[in-house]
């Protein structure tokens, strides 16, 4: 899960990674209490979204008022940002900026290790620095055992070139950084820019954060993190349910077993639906391994409530699913629904009682139900069906 | 043959008492794998019954993964233990000496996944997965979650991220049958790698032929059709789901993240299809594309 700014601000601030000021708002007038908590002197009014360019797009304003926040609050609050509306915004406190660094500690997948990364070039696009001047930002990898001490922030300060007199601040901020991403579970910290102010100081910025949900169970803060207004309703139904999914565009609703098949069947049907008019799955969702007769029953509660969905294509490979309880969560779902279902299934099942379940659903005989039994023929049916 | 495991495999069970151990031993059992024990420091000295095709099979449990080496010569640990202690049962493993350790609990935080990696690389364990089915040499050795009865042994070696995937691929292609299937699972660390396994299936004298089956999400597949082109002569068929993925958007394996153009499905397919492997678009294309080739 990536964090608001804000959030990456407080969380810097608990691990003791130097920051200024700021305060969240959500109305214009809180934004103007919020400068005057911080002074009442000159303040950033940064509109919050986890998307970048934010500043190009007129999103974030100087203010040498609190009125003057208030009246850019009012303008930046509810501004369309690459498709994100912005609902916060951030109070930080002004600074005098005498230069920009970059720094940022991330997982490196193909190493399976951590990378440090870091350059005496901040506040640019790094990706854009990484490609035209590779040589200005200093790779550094981290050994997940050891992480990040002393020595390993010296080096990697060291590596980016950074003049003496600034060499030591700067690696504290990095080993400090370094305790953000250890403790708090975070698959990235990012700082851009790290600066050093008029006065000699090293600030963070602006940061961004990324966390491990996996380690929910013993972060117990991080729920509260989380960006109940950004999901999408049938998103938010289905996650109270407890179902894997993924709201789309297309009209071909979705139910698989298995993250890979799931992701396989959205692609079959994408391909299936180059003879349709071009029709698009509409979801992804996976019930799971081993999942019951009601698991299945909610997901397609959750599908056929979409007014998107034309037909419904069922894609199960039983391993630890058995058949029996897929089909009695479709006959079982339906019988529910009675006359308000009225979308087409189509339902493809393999694997793990694969007769008894297709026995179930041949037995149920619902006018709604096809059963085909290949994947590719299923999924031309299904697509098909949403072009009819 | 086969890779990583065949009859001789005696295998622990690290997490056996609980109830998702207890499944899927039985299971385990059930098609021939040598169960030789489990692990559990409060029920040492106890054993579990399990009903094998009508017959009752008990299984002692021991204190430790030491112990429990020490007394039946196991070389294999199998992991089903909660994501709040795999580290700590990982870390155990390794610290016995096991030279496999098959890990298919989900949800992993990746923070352990990584510190485990590197402590087992350090000592010389071979891990497999987090969050995988783990891996089948059928009519020989069973090892995780995988259906025994999809299909039987045969000359295809499977490799691949996704459990359903592989259960998907070893039912199309059920007529002729497997090697060795492995699930190497999703997760944005794992132990055993694409390359690792086109490395042993290469180096295995009956795997005539290798399927391996990507998903979105970091570069492993590039990187393993840079090792294909340098170091595989064996046909490669391949096969990449995601392809309708939206970005910045997770579908379930954490690994599965789109993040701009590196990691797509789209280039994925281009990078193996550039080291000579044939990519299907549908699992079936896939699978008559392996016949095609062993036909041929």
């Amino acid at each position: 899960m990536d964090l608001y700014e804000y959030q990456a601000r407080d969380m810097f601030e608990k691990h003791g990674v130097p920051v200024l000021g700021g305060i969240v708002a959500t109305t214009p007038a809180e934004a103007r209490a919020a400068a005057e908590k911080l002074g009442g002197g000159v303040v950033v009014v940064k509109a919050q979204v986890k998307v970048g360019g934010r500043g190009k797009a007129g999103g974030v304003k100087l203010a040498k008022s609190p009125e003057e926040a208030e009246q850019h609050a009012e303008a930046i609050l509810g501004m369309d940002i690459k498709g994100h509306t912005v609902h916060r915004v951030m109070i930080a406190q002004g600074a005098q900026i005498e230069q920009e660094f970059y720094f940022s500690v991330l997982l490196d997948r193909s190493e399976r290790r951590y990378l440090a990364m870091c350059s005496v070039e901040g506040g640019v696009e790094i990706e854009q620095l990484a490609v035209e001047r590779p040589e200005a930002l200093a790779r550094v990898a981290v050994d997940p055992i050891v992480g990040i001490d002393a020595a390993k922030a010296a080096e990697i300060v060291a590596e980016a070139n950074f003049p003496a007199d600034l060499a030591g601040p700067v690696a504290d901020a990095i080993e400090k950084l370094w305790t953000v991403y250890k403790e708090e579970d975070a698959t990235l910290v990012e700082v851009n820019p790290l600066v050093k102010t008029a006065d000699g100081k090293i600030i963070a910025l602006d940061g961004k954060v990324t966390i491990d949900e996996n380690a929910a169970f013993r972060q117990e803060g991080h729920a509260a993190l989380e960006d109940k207004d950004a999901a999408d309703p049938l998103e938010a139904k289905a996650k109270a349910l407890n179902l894997n999914y993924v709201k789309l565009d297309g009209s071909v609703g979705i139910i698989g077993n298995g993250a890979g098949l799931v992701m396989s069947t959205l692609d079959v049907v994408a391909y299936a639906g180059e003879n349709h008019g071009n029709v698009k799955p509409a979801n992804f969702l996976d019930i799971g391994g081993g999942a019951s007769a009601t698991v299945m029953a909610n997901g397609l509660d959750v599908i056929l409530n979409d007014p998107q969905v034309k037909s419904v294509f069922v894609n199960v490979f039983g391993g630890i699913t058995s058949c029996i309880e897929v089909a009695n969560g479709i006959v079982g779902a339906l019988e529910t629904l009675g006359d308000s279902a009225t979308k087409p299934l189509v339902v493809r099942l393999d694997g793990n009682s694969v007769e008894e379940g297709r026995e179930i659903l041949a037995a149920a005989n619902h006018p709604l139900v096809t059963i085909i039994e290949t994947m590719d023929g299923a999924a031309a049916r299904a697509a098909e069906l949403a072009n009819a | 043959m086969s890779i990583f495991i065949n009859s001789d495999s005696k295998v622990i069970v690290q997490g056996m008492t609980g109830a998702e151990g207890q499944k899927h031993t039985a299971r385990m059992l059930a098609s021939g794998t040598k169960i030789v024990g489990g692990v559990n420091p409060r029920k040492a000295g106890t054993s579990v019954d399990f009903d094998v095709n009508g017959e009752t099979v008990s299984v002692e449990v021991y204190g430790t993964v030491a112990d429990a080496m020490a007394a039946t010569g196991a070389n294999v640990s199998v992991l089903f233990v909660p994501p709040a202690f795999t580290k700590a049962a990982v870390v155990e493993a390794v610290d016995a000496g096991m030279p496999l350790a098959v890990i298919i609990t989900e949800g992993v935080p990746v923070k352990d996944s990584a510190e485990f990696f590197t402590y087992a690389t350090e000592k010389g364990t071979q891990l497999i997965g987090p969050n995988c089915p783990g891996l089948i040499t059928p009519g020989q050795s069973n090892v995780g979650i995988t259906p025994a009865n999809i299909t039987g042994a045969g000359k295809i070696g499977l490799v691949s991220k996704s459990g359903t995937l592989t259960y998907q691929m070893m039912f199309e292609l059920r007529d002729i049958g497997f090697t060795t299937a492995v699930g190497i699972g999703g997760d944005p660390v794992i132990g055993t790698t694409h390359i690792d396994c086109l490395k042993a299936f290469q180096e295995d004298p009956e795997t005539e032929a290798i399927v391996m089956i990507g998903e979105i999400g970091g570069d492993a597949e590039e990187r393993a059709a840079a090792y294909i082109k340098d170091h595989v002569t064996k046909p490669v068929v391949g096969y990449v789901a995601g392809f309708e993925a939206p970005e910045g958007k997770t579908m379930g394996h954490a690994g599965a993240i789109v993040s701009g153009s590196a990691g797509t499905a789209q280039a994925k397919k281009e990078a193996l299809e550039a080291a000579g492997v044939k990519v299907g678009k549908t699992p079936t294309e896939t699978a008559d594309l392996m016949r095609a080739i062993l036909n041929g």
